[in-house]
């Protein structure tokens, strides 16, 4: 009890963006050499690591390819977690969380979908086809787009971090659904094959390499996020500050 | 509520064209359809519920942005969010009369477009059924856009991309709901009870979510 009550302070302490941006300036450097270091790791096993019997060195476009493809769903989750926060509890920096993660999810679905396209024509033939796990993922990406292009049209900033927000909200309770219908459509993608009740089936050596760079991919999205997070953040003073000039130069000329 | 019900109806039916426009539309997309793809009458035959479907899901987006934005134009909306009943009611009783606004005449169209794309009998009921079924659950998950969408001054398209991947599930349903039903081996009923299932559910999230952002546009 004592704990929890203690983890809620400590979150809500965050709500002041003056002491989000002294945390978040104090952790973003090592954040980015962490990630640089899993990076570096990955990027070596991905490389040393044998090509598969039938697939040859195109098997490694899977370590872009499926780690852009978890944080496209992390991503939204990570919206629609700031979207209840900003509707539910109001806290002041879950909108900034929300508006700031669509862009990158949107970049990390994008990926996904041209890494997937790159592998797909030698592996399939095709550029792409219109099967369950692609069209799904593609109308992620639509909903990703959708959101932003919301954010962008309503001017007030807490007006528009609501009713994103509640779209958010609504997506993420659409996104089985459509996933699910999709699949009853059509399906030729494989089923998943590392997070499985039974184990993965893929094999250790493709195995650790994928994980290195799902940790580091997540980890580039935690520090993409609190840069854009604090660029926002200062975005939004640079505002306030250029009104409040704006307002006393206008009552400078009114007195004179 | 029933007289918020009628209202919205007369003033669906009366207002600028009513209710017509959307069925005009519903029957030009599908005659655009064969300059397209041709004349082939076992081509349409065969595409047919699937153009029917996508006309009437465009059709039914078309009006979407007008749910809200006419009553806040004229300042009623204020007088809606006061009120003493749910607000999640009233936008469950608007939703209803809008539908049977436009989409109800879009389901009554469909037999006539589906004699244009020269469907049988057994597509052209099944066709009907799920257009009947399915296009409320269109307008639902609508009212949730057009909420949001309500204080933008050129919120129409925004809704439509917005709207439109949320349809996608319903599309899917009724498409192949009416494909079980022409072709042999594959069972009608499972696509049809899932589209039903659609419908149910989309009535509640949509309300819901269109009332929590007509709270939050207004504020």
């Amino acid at each position: 009890m004592s704990e929890q009550s203690l983890a809620i302070r400590k979150f809500s302490d965050l709500a002041n963006p003056t002491r989000f941006l002294a945390l978040s300036a104090i952790v973003w450097p090592w954040m980015a050499a962490i990630t640089a270091l899993f990076f570096a790791v990955g990027l070596y096993l991905c490389f040393m690591s044998v090509g598969d019997y039938q697939q040859g060195e195109t098997v490694r476009i899977m370590y872009v390819h499926v780690p852009a493809a978890w944080l496209s769903m992390m991503c939204y989750s990570v919206m629609a977690a700031s979207a209840l926060g900003t509707l539910v509890w109001r806290h002041p920096l879950a909108d900034v969380s929300a508006k700031t993660a669509a862009p990158i999810g949107a970049c990390f679905t994008f990926i996904a979908l041209i890494t997937g396209s790159l592998w797909g024509k030698p592996m399939w033939g095709t550029w792409w086809v219109w099967d369950a796990r692609l069209t799904s993922v593609f109308v992620l990406f639509l909903m990703y787009l959708g959101l932003i292009a919301l954010n962008r049209a309503v001017d007030d900033p807490a007006r528009a971090a609501k009713v994103s927000a509640i779209l958010i909200l609504v997506g993420f309770v659409n996104i089985p659904i459509i996933k699910f219908s999709v699949e009853w459509w059509n399906t030729l993608h494989q089923p998943a094959s590392v997070i499985r009740l039974d184990g993965p089936t893929i094999d250790p050596e493709f195995l650790w390499p994928l994980l290195v760079m799902a940790i580091a991919f997540t980890l580039l999205f935690f520090t993409l996020h609190i840069l854009a997070m604090r660029n926002e953040i200062l975005r939004r003073r640079v505002a306030t500050l250029r009104r409040l000039a704006a307002r006393s130069a206008g009552y400078g000329e009114a007195s004179r | 509520m029933t007289a918020l019900l009628f209202r919205d109806l007369k003033l669906a039916v009366r207002a600028g064209g009513g209710a017509m426009i959307g069925v005009l539309f519903f029957m030009t997309v599908v005659a655009v359809i064969p300059f397209g793809v041709g004349p082939d009458l076992n081509l349409l035959a065969r595409i047919g519920p699937a153009i029917l479907w996508i006309g009437a899901l465009l059709a039914a987006l078309l009006g979407l942005d007008r749910l809200f934005q006419a009553e806040r134009e004229d300042g009623s909306l204020d007088l809606i969010l006061m009120q003493e009943t749910p607000l999640v009611l009233t936008v469950l009783v608007k939703c209803l009369a809008h539908w049977l606004a436009t989409g109800l005449p879009l389901v009554v169209a469909s037999p006539l477009l589906a004699l244009f794309m020269n469907m049988d009998a057994a597509a052209m009921a099944a066709t009907m059924l799920t257009l009947l079924v399915g296009t409320p659950a269109i307008t639902f998950i609508g009212a949730a856009g057009a909420a949001v969408a309500v204080a933008l001054p050129r919120g129409g398209l925004l809704v439509s991309i917005l709207v439109l991947p949320l349809a996608i599930p319903v599309l899917i349903f009724g498409v192949s709901a009416v494909y079980a039903a022409v072709q042999e081996p594959a069972p009608f009923l499972p696509p049809f009870l899932f589209l039903t299932a659609l419908t149910l559910v989309f009535a509640v999230i949509g309300p819901v979510a269109a009332a929590a952002a007509l709270r939050a546009s207004t504020d």
